[in-house]
C-alpha cells in the first residue's frame, strides 16, 4: 500500500508525516508521534477514551483514518496544559477525584472540552447526555460530571 | 500524628497523587509502550467449545512475507495456574472452550500476524460440550478435564477426579437437620446469576523481551505483578531473578488482571526473537471473552426461621459455571462456601459450594469475589423470608444482622460489626419506606434494601513489604508493589507513610509497578492493599523513624524514648523533637538522611532506609472437614445499600432515583477516595442488576462488544448518589483500616432486585432485571 504524506497542525504546532492509508488517527498519533494519551478501549467508536479534538470537533480518533488529518488542526489531552498549568476541565477533574484507573480520563478531559466551547450554560441532563459516548467503569460518573458543572459555574455559566 | 494525637496525613482528603499524570496523558500504562523493532503476536482460536485437535497445518502461515513464527500448544505443554494446576496458555491437544487460542503468530506488523491467523488449517474433532454447572454434575457429563487427578494443587482446594468438580467447598457449623425441625417456616427458593464481564476500558496488554544474557522484561496490565512473575516462572522454567515484570498503572482491574493470561501465550515467541519485543493486545471481543470473566452461579437457598423472625437454619447450594479452566476459580467457590450465610448471625448452616468445569469462557476473580453473585441470592431471600413471615424486610435484618459478639459461619467470634449502624444509617438517610407510589398514570417509584460482607479471599499467611528511603532533602520514596490499579492505593498509601513520618505527602513519591525495583506483595486484589500493603508501609516508616530517633539519640543528647516527628509545613521540613518536654531541641530530619555526621569528620548511621514485612497476624487455616475456623480470615468488610427506583409500567424500563451505601470500612484513610470507591462500586453493582449478561449460546458469544453489552453510561448516574461511613477499627489494620473497594459493590444488585419486587409485586429470581422482563410481570399480573 502506498504511503501518503500528511502535514496539520498538532497541539498548535506543525507535523509533517509519512502514514498507511490504512493507519487509524489514533494508531499515527500513539505509534508515530508517540503522544499516548489517547487510549484504544475497543477500537470501534463505542467508549470513547481515543478522543481528541479535530477541528474544534471532539472524535472517536479509532474511528478516522490518518490521511484525514490532512490539514486539520489536531488537540490531543497532551495539549491542553500549557508551561505547567493545567486548564480548568483538567483541575477540575482532579479537584472532583473525578477519575480513577485514569485511562477513560483523557478522552472524557478532550470530550468536555469540546462540549463546553459548544455549549458554555449545559444543564446536568445536557452534560450527561454529551459525555454517555464515553465509558468509565472506575467512578460511577457522578464525580465527572460535578466536575463539568464546575467549570461550568466557575466559568460564569451559572 | 502530633504530639496531641491528632493525625495530620490520614482521615483526610489528600488528593490523588497520580492526578496531574492522569490528566494529561503522561501517566504510562503497559500498552503505551512503543519500541523500535518490535513485534506484534496473534492467535488461532478454536470455534467449538469442545474439540480434540486432530493436526495443524501452519506452512502456509509461515510462508507469509513478515511472518517470524507460528506456534503450537506444543510449546506451552506444562501446565500451570494459581491455585490448581489445569491450564496451558495455548490449547494443548484438546480446545475446552468457544474461543481458547490454538495457535500463536508473531509478525512484523499486527495486520501479517492476523492474515496469517486466517492461514492456518486446524482440523478438529468435535467433543461432547458441557454448557451449565448443573449438567457438569450429571454424573454421565461428558469430562472436561479427564486427567484432573494428576494436577498439582494447593491442598486447601479438593477437586473430585473422574468428575467435573474442581473444587467442592463444604462447609457445616451447628446441626442444620435438626435445627430445620424447630422451625416455624422453611422457604426454598433457586436463583441464577450470570457471567458477566469485568470491562476495563484497557483492554489486557503485555510486550515481552528476552535480551542476550536470558533475562526476560515483561510490560503488562497486570494487578499482581509477583504472582505474573511467579507463574511464568513455573510454567517456562526461568528463575525468579531473571523476571521482571514491569506495570506502573494499570487501566482498570476489577480482577480480571489479576492473574496471568495473556503474558504467558507470548513468552515463546519473544524467545525465539532474543532482542525484540513482542506485543499481544486483546480486541474488545477477546477481552469481553477470553480475558477471566465472572463465573455464572446457580444457588439453592433453604432457610429455617423462627415465627418472629429469627433465623435458626440455612442450607446453601451454590454450583458455579467455573468455564474451561478453574486455576483461579476454585478459591470463589472456597470464599462463597465459607461466607455463604452473609453478614447473618445463624447458629445452624451447611454450605455446599461447588466450582464445575464446563465449556464455557474462563471464570475468574470480579470485584466482589463470589458475594456479589450469593448475595444476589441470600438477601432476595431475606426479603421472601420477611414476607412470608409478614415482618418487614428491615425487621428482619435487625434481628438477625450480625452484632459484635456474634459468630459468623466459620465459627469466628466478631470482634466488630458495623452491620446494625450501617443498616440503621441508610434507612434514616433513604427515608425508607417500602409502600409502592404511583408517580403520573405509568410510573412507579419504590424503595429496597440489602446488606452484604466481604473478607479477602487470600492465603492465610499472605505476604507485604515496603522500603522508605530519605533523600538528602528530606524527601522520602516508598517503595512497594500495591498496584495502583485505580483504586487509589499510591495516594493512601503515600498518606499511610507521611502520617507515620509526619511529612508532607508533598515530600513522598510513591514508587510501584516493577518487580526488579520494590520488594514484594502476593496480589493486588481481595481489598487487602490498604490492610496489607498499609500495614507494610506504615512497619517500613515506623523503622526508618526509630533508625533516626536512635542517631538522633547523639545529635540531641536525649533518648529516643521520648522523641517525636513534627511536621512544619511553613518551613517545608519535619523536626526530630528531643520530648514533649524539650521542644526547642530538636533537627531537621534531613539531618540524619545519610546517616549522621560526627565532629571528628567521622560519619555514622549510613543512608537511611526503613523496611517493613508484614504477614497476617494469626490468620488460621480453617478445619478441612467443617471449614471451621477461630480467624479464618483477615476481616469482614460489612455495609448496607438503599435505593429508590422508579418503574415505568409502559415500557419496563427501571430508572435507579437514589442510591445510598453506608460501609464499615474500619478507619477511613482518605475521605474523597473512600467515597470515590463506593460510588463506582454501586454504578457497577447497578450494570449487573439491569444490563449486563454474557449472551452465551451453545459456548458461543453473543455479545462481545459495548454495543450489545451494556454497561452504565453518564446518562444513567441516579439523582442521588452518596457513601456513608461508619468507622469501627480493625485491630490489625494500618491506623484501624480495613478493606472497601469489593465490598462497595456487593449489595447494590440485591438492593435494586429488592425494589424492583417491592414496586410490582414480583420477584426476579435471575438477573439482569431487563425492561421486557418487567414488562411482562406487569402484563402477567393485569391478565
Amino acid at each position: 500500500m502506498k504511503k501518503i504524506d500528511i502535514k496539520f497542525i498538532l497541539n498548535g504546532e506543525p507535523v509533517e508525516l509519512t502514514v498507511a492509508p490504512n493507519h487509524t488517527a489514533l494508531r499515527v498519533i500513539r505509534e508515530q508521534l508517540d503522544l499516548t494519551g489517547a487510549k484504544e478501549g475497543c477500537g470501534a467508536g463505542e467508549c470513547g477514551a481515543c478522543t481528541i479534538i479535530v477541528d474544534g470537533l471532539a472524535v472517536n480518533s479509532c474511528l478516522m483514518l490518518a490521511p484525514e488529518l490532512d490539514g486539520k488542526n489536531v488537540l490531543t489531552v497532551e495539549g491542553l496544559a500549557h508551561d505547567g498549568k493545567l486548564t480548568d476541565v483538567q483541575q477540575a477533574f482532579i479537584d472532583h477525584v473525578a477519575l480513577q484507573c485514569g485511562y477513560c480520563t483523557p478522552g472524557f478531559i478532550m470530550s468536555t472540552t469540546a462540549f463546553l466551547e459548544e455549549n458554555k450554560k449545559p444543564t446536568r441532563e445536557e452534560i450527561e447526555i454529551a459525555l454517555s459516548g464515553n465509558l468509565c467503569r472506575c467512578t460511577g460518573y457522578k464525580r465527572i460530571i460535578e466536575a463539568v458543572e464546575d467549570v461550568v459555574a466557575k466559568r460564569g455559566g451559572k | 500524628m502530633t504530639i496531641d494525637g491528632k493525625y495530620t496525613a490520614i482521615g483526610k482528603y489528600l488528593p490523588r497523587v497520580d492526578g496531574v499524570a492522569k490528566v494529561t496523558g503522561a501517566a504510562k500504562y503497559a500498552g503505551d509502550i512503543n519500541m523500535p523493532r518490535m513485534l506484534y503476536a496473534d492467535v488461532v482460536r478454536s470455534p467449538y467449545p469442545h474439540a480434540k485437535i486432530l493436526k495443524i497445518d501452519t506452512s502456509e502461515a509461515e510462508k507469509l512475507p513478515g511472518v517470524k513464527n507460528v506456534i503450537t500448544g506444543d510449546y506451552y505443554a506444562k501446565k500451570g495456574g494459581l491455585y490448581l494446576a489445569d491450564k496451558n496458555f495455548l490449547a494443548h491437544k484438546t480446545a475446552k472452550y468457544r474461543g481458547e487460542a490454538v495457535v500463536a503468530v508473531c509478525a512484523e506488523t499486527p495486520e501479517i500476524a492476523h492474515a496469517a491467523c486466517k492461514l492456518v488449517k486446524v482440523d478438529y474433532e468435535e467433543l461432547p460440550a458441557v454448557l451449565g454447572p448443573l449438567e457438569a454434575m450429571k454424573p454421565d457429563a461428558p469430562l472436561v478435564h479427564p486427567d484432573l487427578g494428576s494436577y498439582r494443587v494447593v491442598p486447601i482446594f479438593h477437586p473430585v477426579p473422574g468428575t467435573n468438580i474442581s473444587h467442592k467447598h463444604f462447609l457445616k457449623k451447628g446441626d442444620t437437620e435438626e435445627a430445620f425441625k424447630k422451625c416455624d417456616k422453611i422457604v426454598e427458593h433457586e436463583y441464577y446469576v450470570p457471567h458477566v464481564q469485568h470491562c476495563p476500558i484497557e483492554p489486557h496488554t503485555a510486550t515481552v523481551k528476552f535480551d542476550a544474557s536470558g533475562n526476560l522484561t515483561v510490560w503488562a496490565s497486570c494487578q499482581s505483578p509477583y504472582a505474573v512473575r511467579n507463574a511464568l516462572s513455573d510454567s517456562f522454567d526461568i528463575p525468579l531473578n531473571k523476571i521482571q515484570i514491569i506495570s506502573e498503572f494499570v487501566g482498570g482491574g476489577f480482577g480480571a488482571k489479576a492473574g496471568t493470561t495473556i503474558e504467558g501465550i507470548i513468552i515463546p515467541l519473544a524467545k525465539m526473537n532474543v532482542g525484540r519485543p513482542v506485543k499481544f493486545t486483546y480486541t474488545r471481543e477477546e477481552e469481553f471473552r477470553d480475558a477471566y470473566v465472572r463465573q455464572g452461579m446457580l444457588a439453592r437457598i433453604k432457610t429455617g426461621v423462627r415465627k418472629d423472625g429469627k433465623i435458626l437454619a440455612v442450607e446453601n447450594n451454590f454450583y458455579w459455571d467455573g468455564g474451561a479452566y478453574n486455576e483461579y476459580g476454585v478459591n470463589i467457590a472456597k470464599a462463597a462456601g465459607f461466607a455463604g450465610t452473609g453478614p447473618y448471625n445463624i447458629d445452624n448452616v451447611t454450605t455446599n459450594s461447588y466450582c464445575l468445569y464446563t465449556n464455557h469462557p474462563v471464570g475468574g476473580p470480579y470485584r466482589g469475589f463470589g458475594m456479589c453473585e450469593i448475595h444476589f441470592c441470600i438477601e432476595q431471600n431475606l426479603d421472601v423470608v420477611a414476607n412470608e413471615l409478614g415482618i418487614s424486610p428491615v425487621e428482619i435484618r435487625r434481628i438477625n444482622g450480625l452484632r459484635p459478639g456474634d459468630k459468623t459461619g466459620m465459627g469466628e467470634v466478631m470482634q466488630v460489626s458495623g452491620y446494625q449502624p450501617c443498616l440503621e444509617t441508610i434507612l434514616k438517610e433513604l427515608k425508607y419506606d417500602p409502600t409502592p407510589r404511583k408517580v403520573g398514570d405509568h410510573k412507579i417509584r419504590c424503595m429496597g434494601i440489602a446488606a452484604g460482607w466481604k473478607s479477602p479471599s487470600q492465603p492465610t499467611d499472605a505476604g507485604s513489604s515496603a522500603i522508605v528511603r530519605m533523600n538528602e532533602d528530606g524527601t522520602f520514596f516508598v517503595h512497594t508493589s500495591a498496584e495502583e490499579i485505580g483504586q487509589g492505593s499510591n495516594t493512601a498509601l503515600t498518606q499511610i507513610a507521611a502520617e507515620v513520618l509526619n511529612v508532607n505527602p508533598d515530600r513522598i513519591t510513591l514508587k510501584s509497578g516493577d518487580t526488579n525495583m520494590n520488594p514484594y506483595e502476593w496480589q493486588t486484589v481481595a481489598s487487602r492493599t490498604t490492610y496489607c500493603a498499609g500495614n507494610a508501609v506504615k512497619l517500613a516508616a515506623e523503622d526508618l523513624r526509630n533508625k533516626i530517633f536512635n542517631l538522633a539519640q547523639m545529635k540531641l543528647g536525649y533518648p529516643a524514648r521520648d522523641m517525636y516527628l513534627e511536621r512544619d509545613d511553613e518551613n517545608n521540613c519535619t523536626w526530630v523533637v528531643a520530648s514533649k518536654y524539650h521542644k526547642d531541641i530538636r533537627a531537621d530530619i534531613k539531618t540524619f538522611s545519610l546517616g549522621m555526621p560526627l565532629e571528628d569528620g567521622s560519619g555514622i548511621g549510613g543512608p537511611a532506609i526503613g523496611v517493613g514485612t508484614f504477614t497476617l497476624p494469626n490468620n488460621m487455616a480453617y478445619n478441612a472437614a467443617d471449614s471451621q475456623s477461630e480467624k479464618g480470615v483477615a476481616f469482614w468488610t460489612i455495609g448496607v445499600t438503599g435505593v429508590e427506583i422508579e418503574v415505568d409500567t409502559e415500557t419496563g424500563h427501571v430508572k435507579v432515583l437514589q442510591m445510598l451505601s453506608c460501609f464499615d470500612p474500619g478507619k477511613v484513610i482518605n475521605t474523597e477516595l473512600y467515597a470515590a470507591q463506593v460510588e463506582g462500586g454501586m454504578i457497577q453493582s447497578l450494570g449487573t442488576a439491569l444490563y449486563e449478561a454474557m449472551i452465551l449460546k451453545d459456548g458461543k458469544l453473543m455479545n462481545g462488544s459495548f454495543l450489545d453489552y451494556k454497561i452504565p453510561t453518564a446518562y444513567e448516574l441516579p439523582d442521588r448518589l452518596e457513601s456513608f461511613v461508619c468507622e469501627f477499627a480493625e485491630e490489625t489494620g494500618p491506623f484501624g483500616a480495613r478493606g472497601i473497594g469489593e465490598p462497595a459493590m456487593v449489595p447494590g444488585a440485591p438492593a435494586i432486585a429488592n425494589a424492583i419486587a417491592n414496586a410490582i409485586g414480583t420477584r426476579f429470581d435471575r438477573m439482569p432485571i431487563t425492561p421486557d422482563m418487567v414488562l411482562e410481570a406487569i402484563n402477567n399480573k393485569k391478565s
